[in-house]
């Protein structure tokens, strides 16, 4: 059994290990080269920092006036249509940010049936009338808000559900309404979670490229694969990526020292909760239509026409599509597995002993989520290749025959990548969960004579449940829709259904595309689903 | 404990799948291929290709320069032995990257003209795409169309769409601009079509020729095999959109640089530095390089053939035949890291 010290330790060796590419890409920013850079500061790259700041202006308010109000609405007020809501709400989740952005685009274009009818039945030509241009700026902020809101749905649902009702009430018996309460005392509770989820969706904008590159927006991370592709030059690609991730690592920290020292416990056991907010009429009607929306924009839409496309109109898939269903559901599930493995003895390891270095070695851990997939890649390449040619040299010095890359040219490299990629996400929810658990339980668990793991798994775990299986859910998700580091890092002869849905759309054949990408829908929904029973059935009705 | 063994039978066969991955791709009878050339069009004929000779290809696809950084850092443990790309200017940073090796495979050395391989054989062209100009017959006659550099003109003001300079097709079409007009020409050739643009740069070819059908614009500058597979198309959408477009062939006469023909460009192959099946690679390439895969891409994806003589589908048939850019296609590359300055200069997004 670990002792305290020895689960530092563990921790520290781990998060390390997971920060290498991280710290591969932030290494270049050591590498002299100033050329490319006084080009770029002369003529592109001020564009690129105000698109970028502007969509993440827009995507943040976006997430927030679409995540916050259903999340509240779904766990404390009643309403017709609740139950089936809070769990349909999560489905855009299952949408990957490119697939709704090509979709919308067949749908809203000027080419598109929308706007043809609208020029067939008013005999208007183009420019005489004025219609939403998706293709820009704009077009980008809804179309990654309508599927990143789920992350701060799900967080601040899952805080409003394990929030303990007595605080509520006791605001209630000290003469707050409702509402006071809930902006007194409910929101600011489940403030981390919300920034978590806020965060995540900000981390997922940055690193989009498929979508802004689609709507010709020109973005830091546009920047990148520009100097990447277009210039041939990785280290200023590298080191693009790297300020980036500065920016983000700055923005953390003030949103950190804004909480400063405040902490926010709440009683551990979970009573059953008062009645929820009952609403009627009006309010009722208010109430599910904004619910209804973003489930509609973000997924029913969406998805009625990628099947449309898919049954009517598409190449079908053939029987190959039982391998590409196997190979992203497999190794989205082992991802999942591993990544929230190691969230949860990382956030232990710092709730035990939050000193310094365990803390900052935890932050740089989880940073890789802010880098775009193929630089992860990159990154992960680097440090693996070398460990490779390192073995090859070990067993050539044996006499053995060489091993080739064990490493970086199969599937470990692909969940290495993962693991970089979306700890973060992992650590986001087990880290808000673990928060909520008051340090006196632990103390009580440890008084008993428990170990550090004891008390994780009869203590935390099962007071977590719900945060675990969001952590795993959103992974999974997450990695379903993956794919530029599962573009560059995939062994021979090894597709997945993104692979599949990105080869065909990036040839031009959008409907073509349509079967591989509901197939991403279907398969993310089969997690979503079970997500909700498992959350539902702590809950009274 | 069911959940455990699932999770252990998924790690199982996760490694097995792995190690297996790795060790078929050394064994003999094997070729395995990194291609920027979608898994579409190229596959059947790989399959092909192992039909009729038994050698087994393993195949990735993915961007070229995320491949090429594979390679790069893979280094002499690669198990890649032929590197697939869709353009000059890739194959150039490839050869400049270290990763390939010159090899001279006389039969391609006689079937392919010179102008469509490397000199020393680093790489060799596998199929040609020309990138002309495309314009809306009812908005636009012919006879006012000549060059790519009379598209900066006055008169096609609020009237042209271009695809974003993110793609590597404008970059090249640029990168050869530049040497037939040199930079300074070629900024400001830019920057007059960046003011006549009728909407800011988006999507990919297929969307610039939706949007001259629907008349956002009135000509635009796309690659022949989208035209093509628009005309080819099962869907009536395409075909009408297609049914209301022709293909221009530019700078076909003039003095100096004007004269020099239209814009192609090329995909193809080269054989990686450390690849350990040099005799299957070169079977592929020989294979890739025959009449019948070349009519293959001729009539599948619409290019045109780099061997003489093969029969090309009746879509490209019905763009008539044209002068071709007869530029080196090694400057293309060389060209390329200036091309994206220049566009960056002059505003094209």
């Amino acid at each position: 059994m670990f002792k305290r010290h020895g689960l530092s330790v563990f921790a520290v060796v781990i998060a390390a290990f997971i920060s290498l590419p991280v710290i591969v890409i932030l290494s270049y920013l050591f590498q002299a080269e100033g050329v490319l850079w006084q080009h770029l500061l002369d003529t592109v790259l001020s564009d690129y920092l105000i698109n970028s700041l502007l969509l993440l202006l827009g995507v943040g308010t976006g997430v927030l006036m679409l995540g916050v109000p259903t999340a509240w609405l779904t766990s404390m007020c009643s309403f017709p249509g609740r139950r089936w809501l809070s769990w349909a709400l999560l489905l855009p989740l299952a949408m990957p940010a490119y697939i709704i952005a090509y979709t919308y685009t067949g749908l809203l274009d000027f080419a598109g049936p929308i706007q043809t009818w609208i020029r067939d039945l008013t005999g208007l030509g183009y420019g005489d009338y004025w219609f939403f241009e998706i293709r820009s700026l704009g077009g980008a902020i809804v179309m990654m808000s309508l599927v990143l809101y789920p992350y701060v749905y799900l967080m601040a649902r899952a805080a409003f559900l394990e929030q303990s009702v007595s605080s509520i009430e006791v605001g209630c018996s000290l003469g707050y309404s409702r509402w006071r309460a809930m902006w007194s005392l409910a929101l600011p509770m489940a403030r981390p979670a919300i920034i978590a989820g806020l965060s995540l969706a900000l981390m997922e904008t940055l690193a989009d490229y498929g979508t802004v590159q689609y709507f010709g927006v020109s973005t830091f991370t546009t920047g990148i694969f520009r100097t990447f592709y277009g210039y041939g030059d990785t280290a200023a690609a590298a080191q693009l990526a790297a300020s980036l991730l500065a920016f983000v690592m700055l923005l953390i920290l003030l949103e950190r020292y804004s909480r400063r020292r405040a902490r926010y416990h709440s009683a551990a056991e979970s009573k059953a909760r008062a009645d929820l907010i009952p609403l009627i009429g009006r309010n009722a009607v208010i109430a599910v239509a904004v619910c209804l929306a973003p489930l509609m924009f973000g997924f029913i839409i969406p998805a009625t026409q990628l099947l449309f496309w898919a049954v009517f109109e598409a190449e079908p898939l053939g029987w190959e599509f039982v391998s590409l269903a196997w190979n992203s559901f497999s190794l989205a599930f082992l991802a999942a597995i591993v990544a929230v493995t190691l969230a949860i003895i990382l956030s232990y390891a710092k709730r035990t002993r939050p000193i310094k270095p365990v803390r900052t070695v935890i932050a740089m851990a989880g940073f890789g989520y802010a880098l775009p997939g193929t630089i992860v890649a990159i990154g992960v390449l680097i440090p693996l290749a070398w460990l490779d040619h390192s073995l090859i040299a070990l067993f050539e010095r044996l006499g053995w025959h060489s091993p080739g890359l064990i490493l970086s040219g199969s599937l470990v490299a692909l969940l290495f990548a993962y693991t970089v990629r979306f700890l973060a996400v992992a650590l986001g929810s087990v880290q808000s969960g673990l928060e909520k658990i008051k340090p006196s339980l632990d103390h009580a668990g440890r008084s008993m004579g428990h170990s550090p793991w004891a008390i994780i798994s009869k203590i935390h775990v099962p007071l977590m449940r719900s945060s675990i299986l969001t952590a795993v859910l959103i992974v999974f998700v997450d990695v379903l829709k993956e794919l530029p580091a599962t573009l560059i890092l995939r062994p021979f002869n090894f597709n997945t259904m993104a692979v599949r849905a990105y080869e065909l759309a990036s040839d031009e054949r959008l409907v073509d595309a349509a079967p591989a990408s509901i197939m991403i829908v279907l398969v993310g929904l089969v997690p979503v689903l079970m997500l909700h029973g498992s959350i539902a059935r702590r809950r009274p009705k | 404990m069911r959940s455990f063994n699932l999770i252990n039978s998924l790690l199982i066969s996760a490694i097995t799948a792995s190690i297996l991955a790795v060790t078929s791709a050394q064994a003999s009878g094997v070729v395995n291929v990194y291609s920027a050339r979608k898994e579409a069009l190229i596959k059947p004929l790989l399959d092909q290709f192992s039909n009729t000779t038994g050698i087994k290809v393993n195949l990735i696809t993915g961007k070229a320069d995320a491949l090429l950084k594979r390679l790069q850092v893979e280094g002499s443990a690669t198990p890649a032995d032929l590197f697939i790309t869709v353009d000059a200017g890739r194959l150039h940073r490839a050869k400049e990257a270290g990763v390939l090796k010159p090899v001279s495979v006389p039969l391609l050395e006689e079937t392919i003209p010179k102008e469509l391989r490397d000199e020393a054989g680093y790489w060799y062209g596998l199929t040609l795409r020309a990138r002309p100009i495309i314009y809306a017959k009812d908005r636009v006659t012919p006879s006012d169309l000549s060059t790519y550099e009379a598209l900066a003109e006055a008169q096609w003001g609020g009237r042209l769409c271009l695809r974003s300079s993110q793609s590597v097709y404008n970059q090249s079409l640029v990168a050869a601009t530049i040497d037939a007009l040199g930079a300074s020409k070629t900024q400001s050739w830019m920057e007059g079509m960046v003011k006549n643009l009728a909407k800011a740069p988006s999507g990919g070819d297929t969307d610039q020729l939706k949007a001259v059908a629907a008349g956002v614009c009135d000509v635009t500058i796309v690659n022949t095999y989208y035209l093509a597979r628009m005309i080819n198309s099962s869907k009536q959408a395409d075909q009408s959109v297609a049914s209301q477009l022709a293909v221009f062939w530019p700078n076909q006469n003039g003095s100096g640089g004007l004269g020099r023909g239209a814009h192609f460009n090329v995909s193809g192959a080269g054989f990686t530095k450390y690849g350990k099946h040099p005799k299957q690679a070169q079977a592929l390439l020989e294979y890739l390089a025959s009449e019948s895969a070349q009519a293959w891409y001729a009539e599948i994806n619409n290019e045109y053939p780099v061997v003489e003589g093969v029969e090309v589908s009746s879509a490209l048939k019905g763009f008539g035949a044209y002068k071709m850019d007869s530029i080196d296609l090694e400057i293309l590359g060389q060209n390329n890291r200036q091309a994206v300055q220049l566009m960056d200069r002059a505003g094209w997004r």
